[in-house]
């Protein structure tokens, strides 16, 4: 405890403990970096133009997606539009962080919401529910790593690409949902969250196969939140002056 | 500039809205009323699912047990290391078997 007080008041010890826990987050985007850029040279992408895309949109589904379109010839538009449909749950995500980072200056904040990726955000709301504060230096000690690595395996993929054997039998195409799954169950202790984890998946399965990919995403997620919405034990309480 | 380019920056600026755009609607209200607080609580969970469910639904065997152990793990108290590592053994070591 004593450790953590001392960490939130110099700034320096908080960005270092933002990067350790930027490890394991590492680990784990580390295949998937690598292969999107692999799959970037396949579709028709330059080493490049694959760290761009990488340095410039830093969200691994929604480059996945974007390359797999362009190596299909479908228009431009609608690659882009894919793009923000698949990066659409980020609207989500700002909305909630937004709550802690009130003390912030403005620059911090369009400079942080640009790092705002799946795992920074479950980590930001990991840190809020152990009770401690979301300081800027913290949040960027856990981004840069990642970004810094992202742009760097999208590199090495699309020159080495090629010499990774067999994806499907290493298993690197399941690894990112194995990941999910465990921050899924990070926040286990939060209110209604079986109820929630149900219907998100419920709803996120048949509009997967009724309205389609990405949006299965964006509508799985607003059913969930909606769950929260109705039925949490905070929805009911009485709004304090 | 070639049309990847184009694409690239055309999906930056967009994801960035969608990054920052939460907060600019939500910062306009001066108090969050108590349900969209508690939904806003339910965020992880309810967006993270959805990237996992319908991989699952879609998995054989192998990916269904490597899920399964994952939550196994989680609640009998393991980390996320230990989830991930053993998660992404069992997937592997049955993809290659069965």
């Amino acid at each position: 405890m004593t450790a953590d007080t001392y960490a939130e008041a110099h700034p320096a010890s908080e960005f270092l403990s933002g990067v350790r826990a930027s490890i394991p987050v590492i680990v784990a985007a580390a295949p998937f970096g690598v292969l999107f850029g692999a799959l970037a040279v396949e579709n028709g992408f330059s080493a490049s133009e694959a760290m761009l895309m990488s340095a410039a949109i830093f969200g691994g589904a929604s480059q996945m997606v974007g390359i797999d379109l362009f190596g299909a010839r479908v228009a431009p538009w609608l690659i882009v539009f894919s793009i923000f449909a698949v990066n659409f749950r980020h609207v989500l995500y700002s909305a909630t962080i937004g709550r802690y980072i009130a003390h912030w200056t403005p620059l911090q904040r369009f400079v942080g919401f640009f790092f705002l990726v799946d795992p920074q955000f479950a980590e930001a709301e990991q840190r809020v529910e152990k009770g401690r504060s979301l300081g800027f230096a913290w949040y960027m000690g856990v981004a840069l790593p990642l970004y810094v690595f992202w742009i760097a395996e999208s590199g090495l993929g699309a020159v080495f690409g090629r010499l990774i054997p067999n994806t499907q039998a290493l298993g690197l195409d399941f690894l990112l949902p194995i990941y999910f799954l465990g921050l899924v169950m990070s926040f286990r202790k939060r209110a209604m969250w079986l109820p929630v984890v149900g219907v998100s998946a419920f709803v996120s399965v048949v509009a997967y196969h009724t309205i389609g990919s990405p949006w299965h995403v964006s509508i799985g997620a607003v059913a969930g939140v909606l769950v929260g919405a109705l039925f949490a034990p905070k929805a009911f309480r009485e709004k304090r002056p | 500039m070639s049309t990847i380019f184009w694409i690239t920056l055309a999906g930056a600026v967009l994801t960035y809205l969608t990054r920052i755009g939460g907060h600019l609607v939500l910062s306009r209200f001066e108090r969050i009323h108590p349900r969209v607080e508690a939904g806003l609580d339910a965020v992880p969970a309810a967006v993270l699912t959805t990237l996992v469910a319908p991989a699952a639904m879609e998995g054989g065997p192998a990916e269904v047990a490597a899920l399964v152990t994952g939550v196994l793990i989680a609640l009998a108290g393991g980390g996320m290391m230990p989830l991930f590592l053993s998660s992404a053994a069992v997937l592997i070591l049955l993809r290659n078997i069965l």
